[in-house]
């Protein structure tokens, strides 16, 4: 049946079963194509997006089940202008292949949502799905506490 | 940019290619002939040289290296932006056509026999001389980490030549001397304030032969020995990064494939539930496995495990028992190599003997990318979007498999999403080309799904390593191992990759018999096995296991000898190499070594000379209530001369967390001749929570520069591994570790 979305603040209709997950809605009939392909079964964190405000595994959401706004790694900034997070991770280097890192960075926007200023654990918590096998950890923890400095001293 | 790049990919030839032969002097007439300069001219881009290309918005630097995570497209653009004098923010990078000006002259220089921790200026000579075979077999490779001594001199000519041809263009128009011009920020200036942009003078330098030039001393550097922003950056944390899964054109299927993981053929298939199936539109007899074609990729991965298929037995044992027996049965043989006999091992030695047996499991790369192209096939000729290590192999096994001519297959390479070895493979390109012929004109995205990459992988073959030393007087005065694997050379595809004849079995004993340590009584020997099972390069390819088997027995042999395990390496280093003797000097300091640490918690030494440099890491581990945790890795690497260090403490950091990732998890196993694990939740990496933090200093005494993408693994697991002997009195001889430790991950 078709169905309306609001993707970045765009609404766009497809017409899909509803057991497509949205992962394959957004990358092969939207061509939002930032948000990534890992696993197919939430165990790797690279599909990660934000329905209604909240970090979701956009591999094991149904179209059926989308509820609320969605927004991606596109929606989240754009290379003229940056979400502090994007700023943080460019300028801690943080991407090596970077193929996982959209969904790092969605993982890591809901994190400094709920808590301004994480500690290490609650970084490890908030992060423990998100799988990168370059090996970027310590430099995503790094720009995670330099965005949420630069969050608080611009109040 | 795909578009732009195949307007400059056409093959000509173009006089500014002889700019690259003009600096790389290879000796060999032969080797200095020039192969064809691949970029032509399109609108307002000039190629001056395989290399260098001036557009009106600024400077495309062709890199033919594949950029898979190691920052390689931005050293080398660097390397020529250094001599080119432009700014970085007009810089920009494409992946080069597959083309024999590309050649890798490093990876062949490496295959020169001879200890490589022993190379001075005339060892370095004839190991470039013998680069210039890779140009003769038309050898373009991203691997083995030689980028960074592929690209050192030749990028760095690429850039001054380009310069000194618009200088010498730039001269005649101003009617000065070429002594009265200089360049900054990509415009020629002459004495009298007259200037000249790059753009302005391309199309003319273009069309003349490039002059001799000299190269700028390290001193007057400006880029390179300085953390540069890398170029890919941006669009990797935007998601505008494309890789070859995300290629998008208009009216585009959605394909993937099942292919037999015991790779024979497919007996019979039923495709009639997956025909069935809403939005499938075809399904392809591949002869060893189907495609499915969909509305979209998820479809298709629904349907492809919906269809029947029988396949057909594997040439190799169905278990990995039987695999492992096969493989032993290698030991019983004659050894097929002994590169390294020193002194004399039949001569009985007085002092404490000891011997012990190493093995390391089959492993799969698991790339965040699984193996994904898309493809094209429109009038008869091919456009492939693939993420290879190995272009020109890639295209032409490509082109044959659907009867075309290398010359019309285009191959595109974008971002790989991680490499690690298994792109050097050219099967996952082959089978989009065949999905594409079977469906002309309409272009398709062929995505693996993970269970098919895990399945369908080129493992790291499984090794064992049988040892014997003996120490006196706190020394050790003999080491002998034997080392058996499944071959690389023989039974690794693909088989007709010139690299695998003339590299020979010395990766199967890579990490073991070129270690740069003084014992006067010293063996190697490799002993092949050939079990035909599907095997591949894994990032640090032999020095991945025989860095385990090796260093974990020099931690054996020290503890037998009653010395601290880092002073017995560094006294043995001393006597061969001291850029390894530094490296281990300089993380005894990093990870304060001799200082008493608190209880339940233990420091683990491991060092290993691979591919040019010396890494040295210090692990970390404590016991803590619910199991050991792994707390901090230092890393020091003598890499010769440091292009980009925040680059390479990127590198050396991830490659540790890569290395610990497959000491602490990575195991593969056979049940019925097909790989057991399926994804991540029983192939598991490390994690945020499970990784150390790590610390990395970057020296530079050794003699010749060398890349990193590979050398911090093969430490990392006799790091963990002898940390976690000091913390718990147990030696682990298997990987992965695991199996042995309850640690916190």
């Amino acid at each position: 049946m078709m169905r309306t979305l609001l993707i970045n603040g765009k609404v766009h209709r497809v017409d899909l079963p509803d057991e497509v997950p949205l992962l394959w809605v957004l990358r092969d009939e939207l061509g939002l194509t930032g948000t990534k392909y890992g696993c197919g079964v939430a165990a790797c964190g690279a599909c990660t997006v934000h329905m209604n405000g909240e970090a979701v595994r956009s591999c094991q959401v149904a179209l059926g089940d989308v509820t609320g706004a969605i927004v991606t790694i596109e929606g989240l900034g754009t290379p003229e202008k940056l979400s502090v997070l994007q700023e943080t991770w460019a300028d801690h280097q943080v991407a090596q292949c970077g193929y996982c890192q959209s969904g790092q960075i969605m993982q890591a926007a809901d994190l400094l949502a709920r808590v301004s200023e994480p500690s290490d654990d609650e970084i490890d918590e908030a992060m423990q799905g998100n799988l990168c096998r370059c090996g970027t950890y310590p430099r995503i923890r790094a720009a995670i506490h330099d965005a949420a400095a630069r969050i608080k001293a611009e109040g | 940019m795909a578009g732009r790049i195949r307007k400059i990919a056409r093959r000509s030839f173009l006089v500014g290619s002889v700019a690259i032969a003009g600096g790389v002097a290879f000796g060999v007439y032969k080797w200095r002939e020039v192969p064809p300069n691949p970029l032509e001219p399109s609108d307002g881009a000039i190629p001056l040289n395989p290399f260098v290309v001036i557009t009106r918005e600024g400077v495309m630097i062709i890199t033919p290296k594949a950029e898979m995570g190691q920052g390689v497209q931005s050293t080398w653009a660097a390397l020529a932006a250094e001599e080119l004098d432009v700014e970085w923010e007009d810089i920009s990078v494409l992946h080069g056509p597959p083309a024999q000006a590309y050649f890798n002259s490093a990876l062949f220089g490496e295959a020169v026999p001879g200890l490589a921790y022993k190379v001075g200026p005339t060892g370095a000579y004839i190991r470039d001389l013998a680069g210039g075979g890779a140009k003769l077999l038309s050898l373009q490779l991203t691997g083995g980490s030689t980028s960074t001594r592929d690209g050192y001199e030749k990028m760095r000519m690429a850039g001054a030549t380009a310069r000194e041809t618009l200088k010498i263009v730039a001269a005649r128009r101003l009617g000065v001397g070429l002594g009265e011009l200089s360049t900054t920020s990509g415009e020629v200036i002459a004495r009298d304030g007259r200037r000249i942009s790059y753009a302005e003078l391309a199309e003319e330098a273009a069309s003349i032969e490039p002059p001799k030039v000299e190269l700028r001393d390290p001193s007057q550097w400006r880029y390179l020995g300085k953390t540069m922003p890398r170029l890919d950056m941006i669009p990797k944390v935007t998601g505008k990064a494309q890789y070859a899964i995300d290629v998008r054109l208009p009216g585009m299927k959605f394909a993937t494939v099942r292919m037999n993981p015991r790779r024979t053929d497919m007996i019979s298939y039923d495709a009639s539930v997956a025909l069935a199936m809403e939005g499938v539109e075809q399904v392809i007899d591949l002869g060893s496995g189907i495609a499915v074609v969909a509305r979209n990729t998820w479809i298709a991965f629904q349907a492809a495990e919906a269809v029947e298929i029988v396949w057909g037995e594997p040439a190799y044992p169905k278990s990995t028992e039987a695999l492992n027996a096969l493989a032993l049965t290698a030991f019983d043989r004659p050894a097929n190599s002994t590169p390294r006999d020193e002194g004399d091992l039949d001569k009985p030695q007085d002092g404490i003997e000891i011997t012990a047996e190493y093995e390391a499991p089959w492993l799969a790369h698991t790339t965040m990318e699984p193996m994904s192209s898309a493809a094209l096939f429109s009038g008869g000729k091919l456009t492939l979007w693939s993420g290879a290590q190995a272009p020109i192999l890639s295209r032409d096994r490509a082109a044959e498999a659907i009867g075309l001519s290398p010359e019309d297959v285009e191959l595109i390479v974008p971002f790989l999403g991680g490499g690690y070895g298994r792109r050097s493979v050219a099967d996952f390109s082959i089978l989009a080309a065949k999905v594409a012929a079977a469906m002309p004109e309409v272009p398709v995205s062929v995505t693996w799904s993970r269970e098919e990459d895990m399945r369908n992988d080129y493992y790291r073959p499984a090794a064992w390593g049988r040892f014997r030393g003996v120490v006196r007087d706190g020394q050790a005065v003999l080491l002998d191992g034997k080392i058996a694997s499944t071959s690389l050379t023989n039974d690794s595809t693909p088989p007709e990759d010139p690299t695998e004849k003339q590299m020979g079995d010395r990766e199967l004993v890579a990490g073991a018999w070129d270690q740069p340590y003084g014992i006067p009584n010293y063996r190697i020997s490799g002993h092949t096995a050939r079990t035909g099972a599907p095997v591949g390069y894994w990032r640090s390819v032999g020095a991945s296991y025989n860095g385990f088997f090796f260093d974990t027995f020099i931690d054996e042999l020290a503890h037998a000898a009653q010395r601290d395990p880092l002073q017995f390496r560094l006294e043995m280093a001393r006597k061969e190499h001291a850029p390894s003797a530094g490296a281990i000097e300089a993380v005894a300091e990093m990870s304060d070594w001799g200082a008493a640490r608190a209880d339940g918690t233990a420091l683990g030494i491991g060092f290993t000379y691979s591919f040019g440099a010396a890494v040295a890491q210090v692990v970390q581990v404590s016991q803590r209530d619910r199991g050991i945790s792994i707390d901090n890795v230092w890393i020091a690497a003598d890499v010769g001369r440091a292009l980009d260090p925040g680059n390479l403490e990127a590198q050396l950091s991830g490659g540790a967390i890569f290395g610990l990732s497959a000491a602490v998890f990575g195991k593969v196993t056979f049940s019925d001749g097909i790989a057991e694990q399926q994804n991540f939740w029983d192939y598991d990496a490390l994690r945020m929570p499970s990784a150390p933090a790590t610390e990395v200093r970057i020296l530079e005494s050794a003699y010749r520069i060398s890349g990193v993408g590979e050398v911090a693994v093969p430490p990392a697991a006799p790091a963990l591994g002898n940390a976690l002997f000091r913390l718990t009195g147990l030696r682990a001889r298997t990987l992965p570790l695991i199996g042995t430790f309850n640690l916190l991950v």
